[in-house]
């Protein structure tokens, strides 16, 4: 994307013509995306280049209204004949669906008009070719299996980088697009263990701007320090004990919170946070923010889905749920206003930005050191995650702690409990936040979870 | 209303860009014009619609439309891929000459291509999209009025149709030119059920690659899922914390298979194996399971979710025996792995869509009958969980550990099961887990369609089956230390 705003206005171009024809053919009301794209990944495995990718994409989603009756269409065909179906699609469709009383666009007044530049997009990024691509996942591979003879094999390692143009309009009158990039860097080391079994873990970056990712060197090694943590990984006796999150998988947890504070899982009763605005929803030391503005943030975002302003919402504060996150429809149903926060560009629903539990003052390493005994989790696997009731259990490995150092590498254990009891439990929250992801939490302990082993 | 739904893919004979024979072997030149070992054109056309009822009327319709070739080249280990949504002819040759970059040197000319005769495992004569709209609509509404009819304790009703249609056509530099027609239909419905402040959901479905006929089919109504559901939703309103540690576990039929997926399927993809990175890495020849245990990958299972009449590398899948009385025979291949190993392709080289490289998947994955009566089985345990209806799970490939949840499950006491019990998962090692099957049932099922399988960001669509499993030790992940 060499004309970031030469392809953002393309693609308005675009949007602003297929909505004049959904509008001329019947829509009420009618809201078009254009999107664009260009991708590259490369894979590598054992110094040898295994995988090179590379493609660009458009395509076009609508949703059209007629009177209250909704309808979404998409496509990747931008022929003449594939936008022409694009529409007469969603405007046959509107026919098929009934009456929603709470469906359509935002009162224009409060519509987004102008934003400033949240730093989304770098041109260095789409300038990486093939040949780079290559050479920093050689370079990051070649680390890993260098850190320690006991790195016998390897999954390889693999950059990626996208970049994208998008384009909303409104027949309400919304007009907007911008830019972003994202680039990325993994490696995934194996080594050998008793019994037949191999372990793996990895390591990545990842960053708007190129610059900002972590060294290829730092990034293996850190993939190898990780496998090599889990070598002569056993089970432990099944009992209650405290339980030290680090920041990775805490921000798994936060994945699973997010999804019970937007309103759609709200008005369709699918939460356990239903009522409890208000009320305390985890420990006096938790506070969550969902900010779309900041500079450079994985999932900043100038203005929503509905074209409404961007905001920060606190969502928790000092333990105390504040707010659901909504986007107009669902402010609607549940007789509040939109948050700002409408994730789907023509379906309806409500999604987080940079959704982040603020950092606490303890250095991580000394949650560790204050903890007697239990379990320090680095990795989980698997859904154990009931959002209408909140109750959790999920697969878990890592180590055991005894008198506060790391003692031994487990795995083939499950931690579980009610999750409301969970987010109330956790008495130490560390500093160290890294927002390499939309989601991002510090590491963090819970007094008291089952662990299930032996 | 009569649908205008059109299904021809513009690259079918007549089409306006039009793929036959003679462009795929020119195309497939381009790709090779580097010096690249083996290239092949996958073009794709689909068209996806769904519904949605939610609060008694159905609130949105949507159908969307994805088209594009991909072309890849390979050369040793190595590939390049390169895709194209823009099926101009000058568009198709860039994305072959992007593909042949990764191959420098070398001359090699691909064969004439040939029609490849493919078999019949999806006969859907009216494929759903082409059904009325209306139609598919009463669905919804006839799961929403059983569903609510059924209990007072029922607050809120989902119900959802999914269907899509995929024209695919699959060209190599081996000379195979193979076309399908893959449709695809998803029915939903989810419950909450509320008392006392307690809340719950349940949720029944199915499908396959199947037409509107598979409403009529025994327990496929709408109106079956939607008490099938609601029954799930109201028995767990009473569930308790369930037990944390290791203790004898029963898996009901049909969906526990999904067990089987995680616990012994994708460590036999032959990537992993390729690379040497799974826990069945060399062990081919040698027990990995119990004696009772034969499993199966096999595509041929007529209208299943998972059924697949050519691979997208062109390859016809047949049922592959992976493990048999305990032991294994081999692993599931791509062209790739097949050419690494020195084996025919198994037919398992699926991708997600154009959008993506083909690797080695699973199709229908079965552990095969036993002879114990379910209830025999049952009654055998003093002290264990009963798992009757499903979540997901996930594997750690290298260690073998795998996980999955139960959404449904209960407590046997004496051989009788007893009480519903909170989510829980399920945790175990793949050989380890299967050298402790100690029973399996004479009841077989295949699960109705509703899953779908994830590795390395593609989703494709799988089937899974087996009978009643019992294992005689697995760590149950619920909360209650005491219970023991």
């Amino acid at each position: 994307m060499a004309n970031t705003q030469k392809e953002v206005d393309a693609l308005l171009g675009l949007a602003e013509d297929v909505l004049g024809r959904l509008v001329k053919g019947g829509a009420s009301e009618a809201k078009v995306v254009a999107r664009s794209g260009q991708d590259l990944s490369v894979r590598v495995r054992l110094g040898e280049v295994e995988l090179v990718e590379e493609a660009g994409t458009r395509s076009l989603s609508v949703r059209a209204a007629k009177g209250k009756r909704i309808a979404t269409a998409s496509t990747s065909d931008l022929t003449r004949d594939g936008i022409a179906r694009v529409v007469s699609d969603a405007l046959e469709l509107c026919d098929l669906a009934q009456e929603d009383p709470f469906s359509g666009l935002p009162d224009s007044a409060e519509l987004a008009k102008s934003w400033g530049d949240l730093d989304l997009f770098d041109p260095a990024c789409d300038a990486v070719r093939a040949g780079e691509a290559v050479e920093r996942s050689l370079r990051a591979e070649k680390a890993a299996r260098a850190y320690d003879t006991r790195i016998t094999n390897s999954e390889g390692a693999g950059f990626g980088r996208a970049s994208g143009a998008f384009a909303l309009v409104t027949s309400g009158g919304f007009r907007g697009g911008y830019t972003g990039s994202y680039a990325s860097l993994s490696v995934s080391p194996v080594a050998d263990d008793e019994g037949g079994k191999k372990r793996t873990s990895g390591y990545w970056t990842a960053h708007r701007h190129l610059a900002k990712l972590e060294g290829e060197e730092l990034v293996g090694r850190e993939a190898a320090r990780r496998t090599l943590r889990m070598l002569g990984a056993k089970k432990v006796a099944t009992g209650s004990y405290p339980v030290v999150f680090e920041r990775d998988v805490a921000r798994s947890l936060l994945g699973h919170f997010a999804g019970c504070v937007v309103g759609d899982s709200i008005y369709r009763r699918s939460s356990y946070l239903i009522d409890r605005i208000g009320s305390d929803v985890a420990s006096p030391l938790i506070t969550i923010v969902d900010d779309p503005l900041i500079a450079g943030g994985p999932g900043s975002r100038p203005f929503d889905g509905d074209g409404l302003p961007s905001r920060r919402n606190v969502i928790v504060s000092d333990g105390k749920l504040e707010m659901y996150l909504l986007d107009t429809y669902g402010a609607r149903k549940l007789g509040s206003k939109s948050t700002g926060s409408a994730a789907g560009m023509t379906g309806t629903g409500a999604g987080t930005s940079n959704f982040v539990l603020q950092a606490g003052k303890t250095p991580a390493a000394d949650i560790v050191k204050q903890t007697k005994r239990g379990l320090y989790v680095t990795q989980m696997m698997g859904f154990g995650f009931n959002a209408v009731t909140g109750d959790f259990s999920r697969g878990a490995s890592g180590y055991w702690i005894e008198d506060g150092e790391l003692a031994f590498p487990v795995s083939e254990v499950t931690i579980s409990l009610n999750f409301d009891k969970l987010l109330k439990s956790i008495d130490m929250l560390g500093d160290d936040l890294d927002l390499k992801s939309s989601i991002a939490s510090p590491t963090f302990r819970v007094a008291e979870m089952t662990v299930a082993g032996t | 209303m009569t649908s205008t739904v059109s299904l021809k893919a513009p690259f079918a004979p007549g089409g306006a860009f039009e793929l036959d024979r003679e462009r795929c072997r020119k195309l497939l030149e381009v790709a090779l014009r580097k010096g690249g070992d083996a290239a092949d054109v996958y073009a794709e056309f689909a068209v996806g619609g769904s519904m949605v009822l939610e609060e008694g009327i159905v609130k949105s319709a949507s159908r969307g439309v994805s088209v594009g070739v991909g072309v890849r080249v390979r050369k040793g280990e190595a590939a390049g891929y390169a895709y194209t949504e823009d099926l101009a002819w000058e568009s198709l040759v860039r994305a072959a000459e992007t593909a042949a970059q990764i191959a420098q040197g070398g001359d090699v000319a691909p064969q004439d291509v040939a029609e490849k005769h493919i078999p019949s495992r999806y006969p859907v004569t009216t494929p759903s999209l082409l059904v009325s709209g209306l139609d598919k609509r009463e669905l919804l509404l006839r799961a929403d009025r059983a569903a609510r009819a059924e209990d007072p304790k029922i607050t809120r009703v989902e119900a959802s149709v999914a269907e899509s249609y995929r024209e695919v056509v699959i060209a190599t530099s081996a000379g195979v030119y193979a076309r399908d027609v893959q449709p695809m239909l998803r029915f939903g419905v989810r419950v909450i059920a509320e008392r006392d402040g307690k809340r719950q959901a349940g949720s029944s479905g199915g499908g396959g690659r199947v037409g509107m006929e598979y409403f009529s089919r025994p327990g496929k109504s709408p109106e079956e899922h939607a008490k099938e559901a609601v029954r799930s939703a109201l028995a767990m309103l009473d569930a308790r914390e369930a037990p944390a540690g290791e203790m004898e576990v029963v898996l009901a039929p049909g969906d526990s298979g999904v067990l089987l997926h995680e616990a012994v399927g994708h460590g036999l993809e032959a990537d992993f194996n390729r690379k040497g990175v799974s826990n069945y890495s060399g062990r081919v020849g040698k027990p990995v399971a119990s004696e009772l245990c034969t499993v199966v990958d096999d595509a041929d299972v007529a209208f299943g979710r998972g059924a697949v009449n050519v691979d997208d590398e062109g390859n016809i899948p047949n049922k592959s025996v992976l493990i048999e009385n305990g032991v294994l025979l081999g692993y599931m291949h791509d062209a790739h792995s097949a050419k690494h190993f020195g084996v025919a392709p198994t037919g398992n080289g699926r991708r997600e869509s154009f959008r993506s490289v083909p690797m080695p998947r699973m199709t229908n994955t079965l552990l095969l009958a036993g002879s114990s009566d379910p209830e025999e089985i049952v009654r055998s345990v003093e002290k264990g969980i009963f798992a009757r209806r499903f979540g997901g799970g996930q594997v750690d490939i290298a260690s073998g550990d795998f996980v999955f949840s139960i959404a449904e499950a209960y407590l046997i006491e004496n051989g009788k099961i007893t009480a519903p019990l909170k989510d829980v998962n399920l945790i175990g090692n793949g050989p380890e887990a299967l050298s402790k099957v100690t029973m399996l049932g004479n009841d077989m099922q295949i699960s109705d369609g509703i899953w779908t399988c994830g590795k390395d960001g593609q989703s494709v669509p799988v089937g899974v089956g087996c009978p009643t499993i019992k294992i005689s030790g697995m760590t149950v992940g619920g909360t209650d230390v005491a219970k023991r």
